[in-house]
């Protein structure tokens, strides 16, 4: 069984990561040169599918995804910079079209909140522990030990 | 510290149960538009009736609705009868876009089910729909006088959307006037 479900998640992430590379050659756009052809690539990761919103329109087959390919085709064509690309997308279809959002003041939480959650979760268990130990060190005093001696002699 | 460490399941779980409930109403299709208070974009495209040509100067003038619409869209029939309907009632200049359609299918379209556009575009390639962030059809824009976009909304208008969402807004620029 739990080979199974061993052999079952091998499978899966071969087949995620060969999806991405069969689809992101789909189109057959002929490029004037081979680094327009990496930086098209490159470009199709960096962006979202506006309409499916949890990939990247290197992974999609929608066709807004399609005509956003073209559009990325056509300027790397006419020589547009990567950075001048992703901003033509962002003017129109908003800081959402990042794949990987920027840093900035609304996403800085997204970004550095997992970090926080780790020190406080670090500073909360190190407390724990501290309490815990101070708990387990601190035996019984003079006068709590001779009543406890009392109790054995009176037995 | 004792105590305050017995409250914090409790304290999770009202962060978690807040943001938990807050996802249940927040649509994650329903996306701002990048293009809210800039002028309309600058076009040049054939209407599908006629073939007259057209330029974003001819929107400007009124508070205006521009459709987003096509005839593979099967919502957009829907909504084909509330715009009619709007355009009866109120008067407002309805302009559409034909979104990456075959305009033969188009001008049936119009023929059979009524004409509520003032003209529609023919965008065949699609090119105004990416100036205009489009990413489907239907959607409405709300443009100002001064052919300035003011509103996007994504989705069929039905009479709640109109009444709720929309109308108010148009209002509100009319009285700018």
């Amino acid at each position: 069984m739990k080979k199974n479900i061993f052999h079952f998640f091998i499978l899966s992430v071969t087949f995620c990561w060969h999806s991405t590379i069969v689809v992101a050659s789909i189109d057959g756009y002929v490029f004037s040169n081979g680094t327009l052809e990496k930086r098209y690539q490159t470009l199709n990761q960096l962006l979202r599918c506006p309409k499916c919103q949890n990939q990247t329109i290197a992974d999609s087959n929608a066709p807004i995804a399609k005509d956003l390919r073209q559009q990325i085709y056509k300027m790397l064509e006419s020589n547009y910079s990567n950075q001048q690309i992703i901003e033509f997308m962002v003017a129109r279809y908003g800081e959402f079209v990042r794949y990987q959002p920027v840093l900035n003041k609304p996403t800085w939480l997204l970004w550095f909140g997992p970090i926080i959650f780790l020190f406080v979760a670090i500073f909360i268990i190190s407390m724990l522990i501290k309490k815990s130990k101070r708990q387990t060190t601190v035996g019984f005093s003079a006068d709590e030990l001779k009543k406890l001696h009392d109790i054995e002699n009176q037995l | 510290m004792q105590r305050f460490i017995l409250f914090l399941p409790v304290i999770i779980f009202l962060v978690l149960g807040f943001f938990l409930y807050r996802g249940l109403s927040v649509d994650p299709t329903k996306l701002p538009s990048a293009l809210i208070n800039r002028p309309f974009p600058m076009f040049t495209l054939p209407t599908v009736l006629n073939g007259d040509i057209k330029t974003e100067r001819d929107l400007q003038g009124q508070v205006a609705l521009v459709n987003v619409w096509a005839t593979w869209c099967v919502s957009c029939k829907v909504e084909h009868a509330y715009l009619l309907k709007i355009q009866n009632t109120t008067k407002l200049p309805i302009y559409g876009i034909n979104y990456k359609d075959n305009n033969a299918k188009a001008q049936r379209w119009l023929e059979t089910y009524q004409n509520p556009f003032e003209f529609s575009l023919a965008d065949q390639e699609g090119s105004l729909g990416i100036e205009l962030g489009v990413y489907g059809a239907p959607e409405t824009f709300i443009i100002d006088k001064n052919g300035r976009l003011q509103y996007r909304y994504a989705g069929v208008i039905t009479e709640q959307i109109w009444q709720d969402e929309l109308k108010p807004i148009i209002d509100k620029l009319k009285e700018l006037d």
